[in-house]
C-alpha cells in the first residue's frame, strides 16, 4: 500500500477506481529494462507512462573519451540486436569528416552484413511479438533462423553479436572464399521459412484478430511523433533512407519498400498503421533483404575491402558531420563533431526505439493490458537502443 | 466398489454384509484404498504428462527437451517434484496467510474428486453414480474457488488480475459446457457416465459425436469450453506470462506452486475423459456390440479380456485427446479478455442453446419414426445405421483426410521430413 501511495503522489494523480501498476523493469515482456507505470481501471488502461533510463550507459559520452576507431566496439552496444547498423552509421559519419571514399567491395560487404543483420533483428522482433501474443512456438523458429545468420556473420567477421565489422574506411575483413555458397544456400532455405512463417503465425486467425485495428497510428501522428523505419512505413508511407537518400551500395540494388496497407484485411477491422501492419511490414522487409543480399552476391565486385589511405592515427579536421542510415529499427543518425584532435568533441546517436517510446503514452489510452504488450512488441523497442 | 466388497464378504468370508459388523470397516478400507489409488494415478499421470508435454513442445520447436533423468527423461517429473518439495515454502508477509496456504488444496481437491465418477473402462470406476455428470460439473467448480482465493490472498496485483480473469473465464465457460452436455444426456437419457457410454457403440459411427450434426457441433463447443475451464491455450489468460507475469500463482513457490501445475496437467485427463465419455464412445470396444455384452452380462460372465480391452480403448482415446490439447497449446496464440467473453456469450452460449433444442427435437422425431428402435445402438443395416455411417464419412473422415494432407504438405514444403532419429 505504501508503495502505491508513493507512486500516486509522485505522479500527482489519485482516482477512486484506478489501479497503478508498475509493469517492469523486471517484467517478462517489456523487451529489456523499461518500466511502464500503468494506470488501469480493471483490464482497461487509462494510460501507460514509459519510464526510460534504466539501461543508460553514457555511450555518447564515452565517444568523447576514446579515439575515433576505439569507439567502434562501443557502437555495437547501442543496439545489440542490430549492431552492424550502429557500426555503419558511425563509420559513415567519421568517413565524411575525413573525406574518405570507401571502395565498392567494402560497400557491398557492408550492405550484405547489414541486410543479414536486419533479417536477424526482425526475426527477434517478430518472434518476440508472437510470444507476447501468447504463441511460444514461433519464437524458437525465429531464433533457429537467427542462429544460422549468426553463424554466417561469424564466418564473415568472427563475432556473433557485437560484430565490430565496419571500420572507418571499409570493413574489418574480406569475405572468406567459401562464404558465398553458404550464404546462398541459407537464403534459399530462408525463402521457404518465410512462407512457413506466414502459415504458422502471420495469418493465424487468433493472431490477426488480436492485432487488427489495434493501436492505430495515423500517418500524421506518426510524423508528428517522429517515428522512423518500419513503424513509420506501417502507417502507409513509402519512406526508406535506402531509397530516399541512398548511401553505400544501395543505389545498385533493385528492391521494393514495404509499407502499411491494412494487411489484416478490412473485414477483420484492419486499418493502415495498426499493430498487424507493423508486424507484417517487417515480414515483408525480410523478403526484400533476402533479395538485396542475393543481388549483392551476384554483383560482388573485386578490389580492396579497405580504403587505401586511412591514416593510422585518425585526426579529422575540425568540423562536423552527420550520417543517416536505415537501421533495423528505423533511421539511425550519427552526429560527430571534431575539434581537430584524436578524440571526437561530441558524438550523438539518434535511434529509432527512443522515438517509438514517446508515442506509447498517447496510444495506450483505452487499450487493455494485454494490448500494451502487443503495442510495445509491435514498435520493436529494444532497451539499450532507447537509453544508449 | 460396494458391490465388489459385498461380493468378497459373501463369497470369500461367508458373512451377510447387511448384518456383519465388520462390513463397515471393510468398506472404509476399500474407500481409502481406492482414494489412494486414484490420487496416485492423478499425480503420476500429471507428472508423466508434464514430461510428455515438454517433449512434444520441444519437438514442435526444434529442440530436444528433457532427456536426462531416466530413459528419455521420463523420470524428469520426479526430479522436478523433489526440487519443488525441497524448496522453501515462501509466504509473502503481506498476504492473507491462511487463505494463501489453503488455496492450492482447493484446487487439488476439485481435481482429485472428479476421479470418483470418471470411468476407466467397463465396470471400472470408483462409483457408478446416477448423477455422475452433474457431479463432475459441480465439483470442478471448486478449482476456480482455489484460484480466486490464491489471486486474492497473494496481495499482488498480478495475482489478482490472474484470479479475476480465471473467475470470469471459468464461470462464463461453464454455461456453454453445461448446455452442450445436455445433448448427449438427451441422446442417452441418463446422467450416469456408464449409461451414457452404453448408449453408444464401439464403431466411430456409433459414437454420439457422429450420430447427429448437433452432437458433432456440441463436441467442438464442449472442447472449447473445457479448454477455457482448464486454462489451456488459447484461453490461458489467467496465467498469461507475457501479460501478467504468472497470473494467480505469481507469489507461490515450492510444492504449493507444484500443486497448481499438478492440477492443471491432471485436469487434461479429466477433460479428455469427460469428452470421451460423452461423445467418443467411452470404453466401448470396437467389434463387440452391446447385444453381445448384454448377453455376457445376462449369463453372468464377462470375459476378462473385455475389461482390459475396454480400459485400453478408453485410455487410448483419452491420450489422443490429451495430445491434441498439447498440440493446440504449442501452436496457437492467446486471445484477449474481451474476445474470450465475446466468444462465450455471443457465440457459444446461443449456439449451445440452439443445439440442445435441435437435439431434443431430433430425438423426439426419431422416437416417433423408429419407436423403441431409436434407443441404443442402431442395428447394422438399418436406416439409422446407414445415416450415422454417411454422416461419419462426411463429418469425420473428410476433415481428417484434409488435415492429414495439409500437415503432410506443411512438412514437405519447407524441406523437412518426418524424422524421429533425434528423439
Amino acid at each position: 500500500m505504501a508503495l502505491d501511495q508513493l507512486v500516486m503522489t509522485k505522479f500527482g494523480e489519485t482516482a477512486g477506481e484506478e489501479m497503478i501498476l508498475n509493469m517492469g523493469p523486471q517484467h517478462p515482456s517489456t523487451h529489456g529494462v523499461i518500466n511502464f507505470v500503468v494506470h488501469a481501471d480493471g483490464e482497461v488502461m487509462k494510460k501507460a507512462v514509459p519510464q526510460v533510463g534504466y539501461l543508460h550507459r553514457a555511450i555518447e559520452k564515452i565517444g568523447e573519451i576514446v579515439t575515433y576507431p576505439g569507439f567502434m566496439p562501443y557502437t555495437d552496444r547501442i543496439d545489440y540486436l542490430a549492431a552492424m547498423f550502429a557500426n555503419e552509421g558511425y563509420a559513415l559519419a567519421v568517413e565524411k569528416l575525413l573525406g574518405l571514399t570507401v571502395p565498392p567491395r567494402a560497400q557491398y560487404l557492408r550492405a550484405i552484413s547489414c541486410e543479414l543483420n536486419r533479417i536477424a533483428s526482425h526475426l527477434i522482433s517478430l518472434g518476440s511479438m508472437a510470444m507476447d501474443i501468447g504463441a511460444v512456438t514461433p519464437f524458437p523458429y525465429a531464433l533457429r533462423e537467427r542462429e544460422s545468420i549468426n553463424d554466417l556473420l561469424e564466418a564473415l567477421c568472427g563475432a556473433r553479436l557485437t560484430y565490430n565489422f565496419h571500420r572507418i574506411g571499409g570493413v574489418g575483413f574480406d569475405m572468406p572464399d567459401d562464404w558465398t555458397p553458404l550464404c546462398r544456400k541459407w537464403l534459399d532455405h530462408f525463402d521457404r521459412i518465410l512462407d512457413e512463417w506466414d502459415r504458422l503465425i502471420s495469418f493465424n486467425e487468433i493472431f490477426v484478430e488480436r492485432l487488427a485495428g489495434l493501436a492505430v497510428i495515423p500517418l500524421e501522428m506518426a510524423i508528428n511523433y517522429g517515428l522512423v523505419g518500419p513503424n513509420l512505413r506501417a502507417s502507409g508511407i513509402e519512406f526508406d533512407l535506402r531509397k530516399a537518400h541512398p548511401y553505400g551500395a544501395y543505389p545498385d540494388f533493385d528492391f521494393k519498400i514495404p509499407f502499411g496497407k491494412a494487411y489484416a484485411g478490412a473485414y477483420r477491422g484492419g486499418v493502415v498503421g495498426d499493430c498487424f501492419d507493423r508486424f507484417y511490414v517487417r515480414v515483408l522487409e525480410c523478403r526484400e533483404s533476402v533479395s538485396i543480399v542475393r543481388q549483392a552476391l551476384d554483383k560482388f565486385p573485386p578490389g580492396e575491402f579497405m580504403a587505401p589511405k586511412v591514416p593510422r592515427k585518425i585526426k579529422p579536421e575540425a568540423g562536423e558531420a552527420q550520417s543517416r542510415i536505415e537501421a533495423a529499427r528505423g533511421e539511425m543518425a550519427y552526429y560527430v563533431v571534431s575539434d581537430g584532435g584524436e578524440r571526437a568533441y561530441r558524438v550523438r546517436a539518434r535511434t529509432g526505439s527512443f522515438l517509438a517510446m514517446g508515442i506509447i503514452e498517447e496510444l495506450s489510452k483505452g487499450l487493455m493490458i494485454a494490448d500494451l504488450v502487443a503495442l510495445i512488441a509491435s514498435l520493436d523497442v529494444v532497451a539499450p537502443e532507447i537509453d544508449r | 466398489m460396494k458391490e465388489l466388497i459385498d461380493k468378497i464378504i459373501v463369497e470369500q468370508l461367508g458373512h451377510d454384509p447387511q448384518t456383519w459388523p465388520m462390513a463397515q470397516g471393510l468398506y472404509l478400507v476399500g474407500m481409502m484404498l481406492v482414494g489412494v489409488l486414484l490420487t496416485t494415478f492423478g499425480a503420476i499421470f500429471a507428472g508423466l504428462l508434464s514430461w510428455w508435454e515438454r517433449r512434444i513442445a520441444a519437438r514442435i520447436q526444434s529442440r530436444i527437451g528433457p532427456n536426462r533423468v531416466g530413459p528419455q527423461g521420463v523420470l524428469q517429473f520426479i526430479a522436478d517434484a523433489l526440487k519443488l518439495i525441497l524448496k522453501e515454502d515462501l509466504i509473502p508477509t503481506d498476504s492473507d496467510h491462511i487463505l494463501f496456504r489453503i488455496a492450492p488444496y482447493f484446487v487439488m481437491t476439485g481435481f482429485i474428486l472428479t476421479f470418483v465418477v470418471l470411468p476407466f473402462g467397463y465396470h471400472l470406476s470408483a462409483t457408478s453414480m446416477n448423477v455422475g455428470l452433474f457431479y463432475v460439473v459441480s465439483i470442478t467448480a471448486l478449482v476456480v474457488v482455489g484460484i480466486l482465493i490464491s489471486g486474492w490472498a497473494s496481495n499482488s496485483k498480478w495475482a489478482l488480475f490472474g484470479g479475476i480473469r480465471a473467475a470470469a473465464q471459468v464461470v462464463s465457460y461453464e454455461i456453454p459446457a453445461g448446455m452442450v452436455i445436455l445433448v448427449p444426456i438427451i441422446m442417452a437419457g441418463s446422467l450416469n457416465m456408464h449409461d451414457i457410454i452404453r448408449a453408444q457403440g464401439g464403431a466411430p459411427w456409433d459414437w454420439f459425436m457422429f450420430q447427429t450434426p448437433w452432437a458433432y457441433a456440441s463436441f467442438f463447443i464442449m472442447f472449447t469450453a473445457l479448454l477455457a475451464e482448464g486454462n489451456r491455450t488459447p484461453f490461458d489468460l489467467p496465467e498469461a506470462e507475457s501479460e501478467i507475469v504468472a497470473g494467480y500463482n505469481t507469489e507461490y513457490s515450492g510444492m504449493r506452486f507444484g500443486y497448481y501445475f499438478l492440477a492443471e496437467w491432471g485436469n487434461l485427463w479429466v477433460m479428455s475423459a469427460v469428452l470421451t465419455t460423452l461423445f467418443l464412445g467411452g470404453w466401448q470396444v470396437p467389434f463387440v456390440s452391446m447385444a453381445k455384452l448384454t448377453a455376457w452380462e445376462a449369463a453372468g460372465h464377462v470375459p476378462l479380456w473385455y475389461y482390459l480391452a475396454s480400459a485400453a480403448v478408453f485410455t487410448l482415446k483419452v491420450l489422443v485427446l490429451v495430445n491434441i490439447i498439447v498440440w493446440i497449446r504449442w501452436t496457437f496464440p492467446r486471445i484477449r479478455v474481451d474476445q474470450m467473453m465475446n466468444l462465450c456469450w455471443k457465440y457459444l452460449v446461443p449456439i449451445g442453446m440452439g443445439l440442445v433444442v435441435l437435439a431434443a427435437v431430433t430425438e423426439l422425431l426419431s422416437y416417433q419414426l423408429f419407436g423403441e428402435a431409436a434407443k441404443g445402438q442402431a442395428k447394422v443395416g438399418s436406416i439409422r445405421d446407414t445415416l450415422h455411417f454417411a454422416f461419419f464419412l462426411v463429418a469425420g473422415l473428410v476433415p481428417f483426410a484434409a488435415f492429414a494432407l495439409k500437415t503432410r504438405r506443411n512438412i514437405y514444403i519447407v524441406g523437412d521430413r518426418v524424422d524421429l532419429s533425434n528423439w
